[in-house]
């Protein structure tokens, strides 16, 4: 059995978990406290100062939280995971330990707008620059890079339009200027798309989606893939240099191919705060048990229900890389083999009022602001989850105003066809 | 034996037969991963030796430093070693000298240097580089999980309530779900870099 390779949905269901040492307890449990008693002051002190494996307080850790962070991060086939409140939190504490005021980070222009929001205006007052790229043209990676560039930042399966980006090639990028790649992985989910096996140095998540997949529970995700060198130049100091919130501990020479991940944890989460609450990651975990089953019923739902609307004649065109004649079909054969996803738009003859219609005549399909539910949904993102950017940009990203979005759920495809069919007809 | 990528049965084996363990470059300073390291593998059960010449009539956790290996004075079972790669090859010829020899030469992450390795396996002694013990340790017995870390071992088996100081079980199934083409990366990358 030892040497015996798991595949994904045994691990979907057993990484990271065992029987509870106490009670026996099979499904993990929910360890719904804020602290954890120590066994004496030298084992408090240990903990403190990095010394010892174990539990102090749950911003820092949670032993429910761990075995979703060990799970993600077999899953994902990285070296260790940390999970946080949201997909946005993922994002804040991945940059705080890569970049230093000035510095730049160049981000793929195929973003979710609350990303591109993020990148653009938040981290703005840090003193972090965003500097754009375009995921269809590699050379424009690497004219963005600069000697203050500290990370590229892409997304595997790209909102909102399930466009596929080539993550090798990026990484090419990455490796030659000597910066990680990290790779927003929420769309494929690991059961799609492994970035890491493709180059991606980390992964991040909102566990919120297809993950988690129930539309019930927010959280975030990092993954650490362990290939990063951060020893290099004094580039990353978080890493590299002694620490003085721990006495003078350097991150990399004492934890090896997990300190990124230890850096988030230990730098990041313990002094910016956004925790995930164990509760949360409970039902997390319990959606990711399903994950192999959920993920290829989303993208066989989906792969037909694009079909449909490409051949409607109220439908201009359908964005969805699963389709032959798609102009990422070839990437999603590459990178995504088993199904292009489950979240993609397409755009009505009747334009913005069309769309308005459709949204409104929908029975099946909720309204909503979210992707990766059971449930199916809808959203026109040009007066919603992209309505901050100006028209250039809400075309750029490929969220136009005649532009309706779908996330297909993992209902009967026939169902789903018939809704969109009755709502696009009269 | 391939020094890139481990088997977790090489590893395990080492670490649940072992009993004595001599710590070349362990540092009283405690933030030293050295210091880390000779503690909780001492709290593990393991009868840890530090050796410095720098801090010799000093005491690590209570077991008194010595200068060098030969200086032990009684067998040792695993050295590990707490030193850059170009000062491996000295301590492994010194450890090549004792009588009995050791069984295990461990070179801390980091560390590395194939042509000290080979000269080890040639006398017979198990050699691992460029790994922690502590981390294997708490690896393979799945209490690193707590960091969030991927243990790469699965097992449906209620553990022993750890405990303070209790050897904590190292017989967990590997899967090796995590260290498959990302280390193997890195390992190369490191290479074609140096």
């Amino acid at each position: 059995m030892s040497d015996r390779l798991p595949g994904f949905s045994t691990l979907a269901v057993h990484a990271g978990a065992q029987p509870d040492p106490t009670t026996g307890a099979r499904a993990t449990p929910i360890y719904q406290t804020t602290s954890f008693v120590f066994n004496d002051a030298d084992h408090a002190a240990s903990l403190f100062g990095l010394q010892a494996f174990g539990n102090i307080y749950t911003r820092i850790g949670n032993p429910t939280n761990a075995v979703l962070e060990e799970r993600v991060a077999a899953l994902e086939g990285g070296t260790a995971a940390l999970a946080v409140a949201s997909g946005h939190a993922a994002q804040v504490v991945v940059l705080q330990q890569l970049l230093q005021p000035g510095d730049e980070f160049i981000a793929a222009r195929k973003l979710y707008g609350g990303s591109i929001n993020q990148f653009t205006h938040a981290f703005k007052s840090f003193g972090w620059n965003v500097v754009w790229a375009d995921p269809d043209d590699i050379a424009s990676f690497e004219r963005a890079v600069t000697p203050r560039t500290k990370a590229i930042f892409i997304e595997s399966i790209a909102n909102p339009a399930g466009s596929i980006t080539d993550i090798e090639a990026i990484s090419t990028v990455a490796r030659k200027a000597g910066v990680p790649l990290i790779v927003d992985n929420t769309l494929a989910s690991p059961y799609l798309i492994r970035p890491i096996d493709h180059g991606a140095d980390i992964v991040v998540h909102s566990l919120t989606k297809f993950l988690g997949g129930h539309g019930n529970s927010l959280g975030g995700i990092i993954v650490d893939a362990g290939t990063f060198d951060w020893s290099t130049g004094g580039k990353y100091p978080m890493l590299s240099e002694p620490r003085p919130e721990y006495h003078g501990i350097r991150l990399q020479e004492t934890f090896g191919n997990f300190a990124f991940a230890i850096a988030c944890r230990v730098l990041g989460l313990r002094d910016l705060g956004p925790a995930l609450s164990p509760f949360n990651a409970f039902m997390i975990l319990t959606g990711i048990e399903t994950l192999p089953l959920r993920m290829q019923k989303h993208c066989d739902n989906a792969k037909a229900v694009a079909e449909f609307l490409a051949g409607h004649p109220a439908v201009a065109s359908v964005s969805y890389a699963g389709l032959a004649s798609d102009k990422y079909n070839q990437l999603a054969r590459k990178y995504a083999p088993k199904g292009a996803g489950a979240v993609f738009t397409f755009s009505l003859k009747g334009g913005y009022d069309a769309g308005v219609s459709l949204v409104s005549k929908l029975q099946l399909f909720s309204h909503l602001a979210n992707v990766g539910d059971t449930r199916s949904l809808v959203i026109h993102p040009a007066s919603t989850t992209h309505s901050q950017l100006d028209d250039a940009a809400k075309i750029k990203s490929g969220a136009g105003p005649d532009v309706v979005r779908l996330s297909i759920g993992i209902e009967d495809k026939e169902d789903l066809i018939a809704d969109l069919e009755q709502a696009l007809g009269a | 034996m391939n020094h890139d990528a481990y088997p977790d049965n090489y590893i395990r084996g080492i670490l649940n037969s072992v009993k004595s363990i001599a710590m070349v470059g362990a540092s009283p300073v405690n933030v030293r991963p050295s210091y880390f390291a000779f503690k909780y593998l001492a709290q593990r059960g393991y009868d840890m030796i530090p050796v410095n010449p720098g801090h010799v009539g000093k005491d690590l956790l209570g077991k008194p430093f010595v200068a060098s290996l030969r200086d032990i004075g009684r067998p040792v079972d695993m050295i590990d070693i707490f030193r850059n790669s170009s000062h491996i090859m000295p301590v492994v010829e010194e450890a090549l000298a004792l009588d009995p020899l050791p069984k295990v030469i461990w070179m801390q992450l980091g560390a590395r240097d194939d042509a000290a390795a080979e000269k080890a396996e040639a006398a017979g002694i198990k050699v691992v580089m460029n790994r922690c013990p502590k981390i294997e340790y708490g690896r393979l017995s799945s209490e690193i999980s707590w960091m969030g870390v991927n243990s790469r071992t699965l097992s449906s088996k209620r553990p022993p309530a750890p405990t303070q100081g209790m050897r904590l079980s190292l017989n967990r199934m590997s899967v090796g779900g995590g260290d498959t083409a990302a280390s193997d990366r890195a390992a190369k990358n490191k290479t074609e870099q140096s």
